[in-house]
């Protein structure tokens, strides 16, 4: 048995000293509070012949010196907190993405080189891997606990995880959000290796279509050409070249094209209404499934 | 001073709330807000146990780590049932529709509760919805835990959503009515003479629930009806798959469910308020604290739903707000149980039942609240969430917390309820064994929370076992200790001896008229001329 949890990215050992310092927060008040109780019921039982004098009767003072030591041991650790769950979620530019779809009961993974794997992630070390994730019907949740991070993935919209794993190894991924009957078995692993050997996994193996080949192949079937010109120059709609991290001028607002806009304007493209173009989009909502979708994105992000 | 209690007064009433009737329809059709109060009692007990059981078979599958059910599916309908079971037929009601049922009339010095039909009318609303519900469990169960996430409860759940969702709608119109009828108690009937600040906390802590209880409860009452409209009509409101919005669902539950949270623990803060003076024959320290930290907790509890949703998908900004507002609700609570110590202070404690069960319930709701700051401190947070420390944590404050409080209570007013005593020492050997069974079940699921096992997992990886095992073997003692009080306090309703009016040389109105109360309460109204808690200190005790 081992009660010891392996700490594999730098945020674990971050998470990990910000519960060692709850944990000692928490003993020193238990001790506290169970240490005047345990000394009053000595000191003050019933029958106990010590002298009691006359008890205090103003109380302000001591009311508020306590809220207000309450109050700035809170505040400082939710600064703490804080400040480390925004770096927690904010991945940096360069961060290689896998895409992964849950599904009752069993997780899909998709490289960018297209090889497919279910129920384990094959991941690069000292590299930041960021999973864009998606969910084919009810709300699960992507959980390793040896990177202490996890989040929901929800049907309907794009959630994204990012974490830099340090140590080679194999790890647990659980669905910690309760999907029915086989939340127990959605269960897998990551298994995290040396970047040349991630790269070597990534040649073996039967390997398909690339995710970008693949998309491309979707963007052609539905005809979006159509409208969007081939390659995504532009035509009737607006061109989607360069699209994906720029600014969109909305018919009312601005927005940054990330994963999450892409897929809003391909299932709800009446939601968010590009300036200067007319409303005849229609909604692909229903045509094309979640794995054809993330291709069809992986596509629309590789036009220059 | 065990002594005390019968030489004061052994003359038992002749005419009691109790004698004034026997028949079935004298109790089934009664108004008499003390009567109401047993059928109560009765109703909730049997859920206790009820939802216990389902516990117990939860704990006994976990012993393997391929679990010993046979499938997952009769694993996620008993962790269902005993979710929806405890919290909406036994935690949120418990205190208010027994004890609070029981008492406010008799603390306020009053005859009745303001509305005695609406009162009765609550327990037949609440019975109702406790038949609707065990029809949903008998006729197959429910799968989706307490909690109904769509759309997995919407659309892919095989189990009895709508019968369930229906069972919660009645039992939150029951209690409403009650919320309403202690609104309205307290601002109308009180005793002449009783201000609000001479009013008992329990008081207080009972109308500070009611607000709760009537703001938010509407607002999961209309969440189950649309998650119902959703199931039976396909109308698109929380599944993406017909242009609904999943995370929304969360939204309106939590905006009901954690001021819930609050609606359990304020009365069991009220409960513990009353029983920490009386057995330390001191007035409670910083009266006014205590009172405006429960109005505090009331208001801010409103606004901490968000941390339910922390890895959910929720903006980062408004994860920022709510974890910062969390801690501001956990500011109250430790007011009140710096107070609880304060008054024990230089006072002359005595250690019977109810003191042994409220000083249980001040260490393990300290527990359970201190582990809170863990799941509000955002980072860590994310490591926590949906793993057995977060059900550690909340059973410590909802369980260890509320229950406590509960037995601490119906310990505490027993005589004056049953006009009996109980065996004292049997009671202590009780809160005694609770209070290791408790800890010995839920301490473990910290640090296996830690490790990463998540929660409502019917199999788990087997290097979890060593810690399942003992929590099971905890809960072992724990049932034991739970199934102690009904058969001590089961057997004082035959063979207790009868109780005197001031059992235990408490102050406040109910103890000032015999034990049972007379069907009206009090032979004249009472007139009210200083502040509750006003112990004369140690000379009395000290003389025994």
């Amino acid at each position: 048995m081992n009660f010891t949890l392996p700490q594999a990215t730098v945020d674990a050992r971050e998470v990990d000293a910000l519960i060692l310092a709850l944990t000692l927060a928490s003993l020193a008040v238990l001790a506290l509070v169970f240490g005047l109780m345990a000394r009053y019921m000595v000191k003050y039982r019933a029958g106990s012949p010590i002298d009691r004098g006359k008890p205090p009767q103003k109380t302000w003072r001591l009311e508020i010196s306590w809220t207000v030591a309450t109050l700035a041991a809170f505040f400082g650790l939710f600064i703490w907190g804080a400040d480390l769950y925004v770096r927690l979620f904010q991945p940096p530019a360069n961060a290689l993405q896998i895409y992964v779809v849950g599904k009752q009961w069993m997780w899909k993974v998709e490289h960018p080189g297209g090889q497919r794997e279910i129920n384990t992630l094959h991941i690069p070390i000292r590299q930041p891997v960021q999973l864009v994730m998606t969910s084919e019907d009810v709300i699960h949740d992507f959980s390793v606990p040896a990177f202490r991070i996890k989040h929901d993935v929800l049907p309907g919209r794009y959630e994204t995880l990012w974490f830099t794993v340090e140590m080679a190894g194999v790890y647990h991924l659980f669905c910690t959000q309760l999907c029915g009957e086989g939340h127990a078995s959605m269960i897998g692993q990551v298994v995290a290796m040396e970047p040349e050997e991630y790269e070597r996994w990534l040649g073996g193996g039967a390997k398909g279509e690339t995710f970008v080949e693949a998309g491309a192949d979707v963007f052609r079937r539905h005809g979006c050409a159509g409208c969007h010109g081939d390659q995504g120059a532009g035509g009737i709609g607006p061109a989607l070249a360069g699209l994906y991290g720029a600014q969109v001028k909305l018919t009312d607002g601005i927005v940054k094209a990330d994963e999450a806009y892409l897929r809003d304007c391909i299932m709800t493209p009446q939601k968010r209404r590009v300036a200067g173009y007319p409303e005849i989009m229609p909604s692909f909502a229903g045509q094309i499934d979640e794995e054809h979708l993330l291709k069809l994105i992986a596509y629309i992000k590789s036009l220059k | 001073m065990k002594g005390a209690a019968v030489t004061v007064g052994i003359a038992a009433p002749q005419e009691s709330y109790l004698t004034d009737g026997t028949t079935l329809k004298s109790w089934l059709f009664t108004t008499d807000h003390k009567r109401i109060s047993l059928l109560y009692l009765a109703t909730i007990t049997f859920f206790f146990f009820i939802g216990g059981f389902a516990a117990a078979l939860i704990r006994y599958n976990l012993i393997l780590p391929e679990g010993v059910l046979d499938s997952p599916e009769t694993y996620n309908k008993l962790f269902s049932l005993h979710g929806v079971v405890m919290v909406w037929f036994f935690l949120v009601p418990a205190v208010p529709v027994t004890l609070g049922n029981f008492l406010v009339p008799l603390m306020l010095g009053a005859r009745d509760l303001a509305f005695p039909r609406l009162n009765l009318l609550s327990w037949y609303l609440f019975v109702l919805a406790g038949l609707v519900a065990l029809y949903a469990l008998v006729a197959g169960g429910v799968d989706t835990g307490w909690t109904f996430y769509t759309p997995l409860s919407s659309f892919y759940s095989n189990g009895h959503v709508v019968a369930t969702v229906v069972a919660i709608f009645i039992a939150g119109f029951s209690s409403i009515a009650t919320g309403l009828n202690f609104i309205i108690s307290i601002h109308k009937l009180r005793a002449p003479g009783m201000t609000f600040y001479r009013m008992p906390v329990f008081l207080w802590s009972l109308y500070a629930t009611s607000v709760i209880l009537v703001l938010a409860t509407p607002v999961l009452a209309m969440t189950l009806l649309l998650l119902a409209f959703e199931r039976i009509f396909r109308i698109g409101v929380f599944d993406p798959a017909i242009g609904g919005d999943p995370l929304l669902f969360q939204h309106l539950f939590w905006f009901y469910s954690h001021p819930a949270v609050y609606v359990m623990i304020l009365p069991g803060f009220g409960v513990i308020s009353e029983i920490i003076p009386a057995f330390s024959s001191k007035q409670l320290f910083g009266y006014k604290f205590v009172v405006w930290a429960s109005i505090a907790i009331a208001v801010i509890s409103f606004l901490v739903w968000g941390h339910h949703m922390f890895v959910a998908g929720t903006s980062l900004y408004s994860a920022l707000v709510f974890s910062i507002l969390s801690y501001m609700v956990a500011v109250p609570s430790a007011i009140k149980v710096f107070n609880w110590i304060g008054t024990m202070h230089k006072g002359w404690i005595r250690f019977d039942a109810p003191m042994l069960y409220a000083i249980g319930f001040i260490g393990l709701f300290t527990i359970g609240g201190l582990t809170g700051l863990f799941v509000a401190a955002l980072a860590a947070d994310v490591h926590l969430t949906q793993t057995y420390f977060v059900v550690a944590h909340f059973h410590y404050v909802m369980v260890g917390g509320m229950v406590s409080a509960f037995f601490a209570g119906l310990h505490f007013w027993w005589p004056k309820i049953t006009g009996r005593l109980y065996p004292e020492i049997w009671g202590r050997v009780a809160a005694l064994i609770i209070f290791i069974g408790f800890n010995l079940t839920f301490a473990p699921q910290f640090l296996l929370g830690y490790l990463g096992m998540p929660r409502r997992y019917h199999s788990y990886a087997a290097e979890f076992q060593v810690l399942n095992v003992l929590s099971s073997a905890g809960a072992t003692i724990l049932a034991v200790g739970y199934l102690l009080p009904l058969a001590y306090l089961g057997w004082s309703l035959f063979y207790g001896r009868r109780a005197a009016a001031n059992p235990w040389r408490a102050t406040g109105l109910e103890w000032t008229t015999p034990s049972p109360p007379p069907t009206e309460n009090f032979s004249t109204t009472p007139v009210v001329t200083g502040p509750p808690y006003q112990y004369p200190c140690t000379e009395a005790v000290r003389n025994e």
